[in-house]
């Protein structure tokens, strides 16, 4: 382990350019940390776009409420994974909760996110869920009836009280909801933010860039998630909800674009001593994730996409099906930006030496706990999390209300999970 | 509906909003409070105590001559892997060309040393820097441990506890003057110790003790008699990156301005 580590290290010195201090060869945060805050934006994001329902009656994107709830719980999950993992002494992690370093951002991870899963998202998710639940079980027999059961927590209330009781803390929950979602994407951009050695992450507009590109990625995630998951399932895309989910996105990559251009020019316009070293790395190592990917591929083309379909509005809204693989492209496209965004701060941070003089480079390995295949688990295994999720907790009923009337078809009723 | 009612209701209303407002008060006035609460602790932090050992360091880059054998006593003394990707300290070599171009590399501890560069009539100075862990007043390692594994001593000594480290690498992205890495063996960060364990028994640290030119030099900052002292007397002090405000312990003489 140990002799591949170093073996590793000299086939890095030759790539090596100018001087980097002795100890920097190595590159201490790799991809998983890249996939930590990418994973968490989706959280974020996710639980912003249902807010949106819950608390500001944005009633066109009501299909997407229980989606986006069950995909930020499925990627929340997954989310202190590759932080574990990344550890030297994973065994150890626990040392955060019990002595926890009050003046460390990190320390606080546990309790941001314990907080945002215990106190937000399962309980949102619970009083949504509740009163289907205990219909689903009533219909049901065998393992599924006593998941479902359980799920309520044995609660059999179905009264107008208990309905109004469960809105009411709803509204709460979302409203406690989006400064938590804000905390949690806020605190990680901080933990990078905060770092004064480092000039590429030390900035105050860190927290806030990484909140919004967290809204783009999550509320982005969602649409495609939409998109993909109605048809498959029999139903049908509900255009009027995507139109209005793809404008807040539009707004949303506005908003983070600009943020990321302000920093960018603040940045050059104070040109202090970094900036030398920065610019040569920009345009050297990172040229390719950073302008080509993160900038032209995934913010500007899917803008353009979007400006396109919503200057020639009338012409789109005749070819719906040509509306609906702009979105479908554009999405993924903002979906790769995002996840290059946040590969550029996390390894461009490391990639040059704190004595400004010189690039350091990073060899991802394939294999192993620090390697590419081992990212792609943890970037799929939300998905898979989704899929149960989806099973035990389906949201089709949201998903297709809209639908179903535009086919005629009868709305009442609640359709069996799985259906 | 009676007419008390309507005032009840407005008394309740007036209840709210009187809580709303304090609420809001404490919330808004915590905040600030805790701030202002920290800003003299942080500043507080910085000094040292009147009484007791407050260790420091001193390099004079005019007496170093690059022969890197405090790296290989450090290494030898402290465990540090013989790779050269692992370092406590290490010695950087300045040279600085005619045109105002600077070249700067890490001297490698081979046998061969340092190539010569006098005949180089390019050349307008060269020196070297030896470089360790700045050991902050204020050091920034201690402050983003989540686990409170770094720590800093009564004596000022910044310390790794390997015992509960547990490997986030938090400290070495925090450390400005790159003098923290992960120890391949133990999966915990690690760094200049200033020899704790030597120096808790009245010895100098290893590479203080090797230095055949006295280049680097040990001691005690409150006490006025120690060699240490008399290089802060004697010399034109400065430490590295003062700008970030960590309050290194490292104090260099004669140190050009090339040099980060």
């Amino acid at each position: 382990m140990t002799n591949e580590l170093y073996k590793s290290l000299y086939e890095l010195l030759p790539q090596i350019t100018g001087f980097i201090y002795p100890n920097e060869i190595e590159i201490h945060w790799g991809i998983l940390v890249v996939v930590y805050p990418y994973l968490t934006g989706i959280v974020a994001g996710a639980f912003i776009l249902a807010s949106l329902v819950k608390v500001f009656n944005v009633k066109e994107v009501q299909p997407l409420y229980r989606l986006s709830l069950l995909t930020a719980l499925s990627y929340l999950l997954v989310a202190p994974l590759p932080l574990l993992s990344h550890l030297g002494h994973p065994e150890r992690s626990f040392e955060i909760f019990l002595t926890p370093q009050t003046s460390s951002a990190m320390a606080m991870f546990g309790f941001v996110y314990a907080w945002y899963l215990m106190a937000v998202l399962l309980l949102e998710i619970w009083f949504v869920y509740r009163t289907d639940l205990i219909h689903w079980a009533e219909g049901e027999t065998g393992a599924m009836k006593w998941i479902h059961k359980g799920l309520a927590l044995f609660s059999t209330d179905k009264s107008e009280g208990a309905l109004a009781f469960d809105s009411k803390a709803l509204k709460t929950i979302t409203i406690v909801g989006i400064p938590s979602a804000f905390l949690l994407h806020g605190y990680v951009g901080f933990i990078f933010g905060s770092v004064k050695a480092n000039p590429w992450w030390s900035s105050v507009l860190i927290p806030i860039v990484f909140l919004f590109s967290a809204i783009v990625s999550g509320v982005a995630l969602v649409i495609f998630f939409y998109m993909v998951i109605t048809p498959l399932t029999g139903g049908k895309i509900n255009m009027k909800c995507v139109d209005k989910a793809v404008d807040f996105l539009f707004y949303a990559v506005i908003v983070d674009f600009s943020l990321e251009f302000v920093d960018f020019i603040h940045r050059i316009y104070q040109s202090e001593e970094e900036i030398k070293i920065l610019s040569e790395m920009v345009m050297s190592k990172l040229f390719m994730s950073l302008v080509v990917i993160q900038v032209m591929l995934g913010m500007l083309l899917p803008l353009g996409i979007i400006s396109i379909t919503k200057i020639f509005k009338k012409r789109f809204s005749l070819n719906e099906d040509l509306r609906k693989m702009f979105y479908f492209i554009s999405v993924l496209l903002i979906q790769f930006g995002i996840f290059s965004t946040r590969w550029n701060v996390v390894i461009g941070g490391q990639m040059f030496s704190k004595s400004f003089r010189g690039l350091t480079t990073y060899k991802m390995e394939f294999g192993g706990l620090e390697g590419l295949l081992y990212a792609f688990v943890l970037l799929l295994l939300p998905l898979v999390i989704l899929a149960v999720l989806l099973k035990i907790l389906p949201p089709w009923k949201e998903m297709r209300e809209e639908g179903k009337g535009l086919n005629g078809e009868t709305t009442g009723g609640l359709p069996a999970p799985g259906a | 509906m009676s007419l008390s009612a309507f005032a009840g209701g407005g008394r309740v209303n007036s209840r709210r909003k009187f809580l709303r407002d304090v609420l809001a008060f404490l919330v808004s006035g915590s905040a600030i409070g805790g701030v202002f609460q920290i800003l003299p602790a942080k500043v507080l932090a910085k000094e040292a105590p009147r009484k007791g050992k407050w260790y420091g360091f001193g390099v004079s880059v005019d007496k170093c001559i690059g022969c890197t054998r405090c790296v290989e006593a450090c290494k030898t003394e402290t465990d540090v892997p013989r790779e050269p990707f692992f370092t406590r300290t290490w010695v950087e070599r300045y040279i600085i060309k005619r045109n105002g171009d600077a070249i700067v590399n890490t001297v490698e501890t081979k046998p061969e040393g340092v190539p010569d560069s006098a005949a180089d009539r390019s050349i307008l100075r060269s020196f070297f820097v030896p470089k360790l862990c700045n050991q902050c007043a204020d050091p920034p390692c201690v402050q983003v441990c989540p686990v409170g594994a770094t720590f800093q001593t009564d004596d000022g000594v910044v310390l790794v506890n390997s015992k509960t480290c547990i490997g986030c690498r938090y400290c070495i992205q925090a450390c400005p003057y790159g003098a923290r890495y992960l120890h391949p063996r133990t999966h915990t960060a690690d760094k200049c110790t200033f020899c704790y364990h030597r120096v808790s028994q009245n010895l100098l640290p290893a590479c203080v003790e090797v230095c055949p030119t006295q280049a680097r030099i040990f001691g005690d900052l409150n006490s006025v008699a120690s060699p240490l002292a008399r290089f802060r007397r004697m010399n034109k002090i400065h430490v590295l990156k003062p700008g970030l405000n960590t309050e290194p312990k490292v104090y260099y003489a004669s140190l050009d301005g090339e040099v980060r």
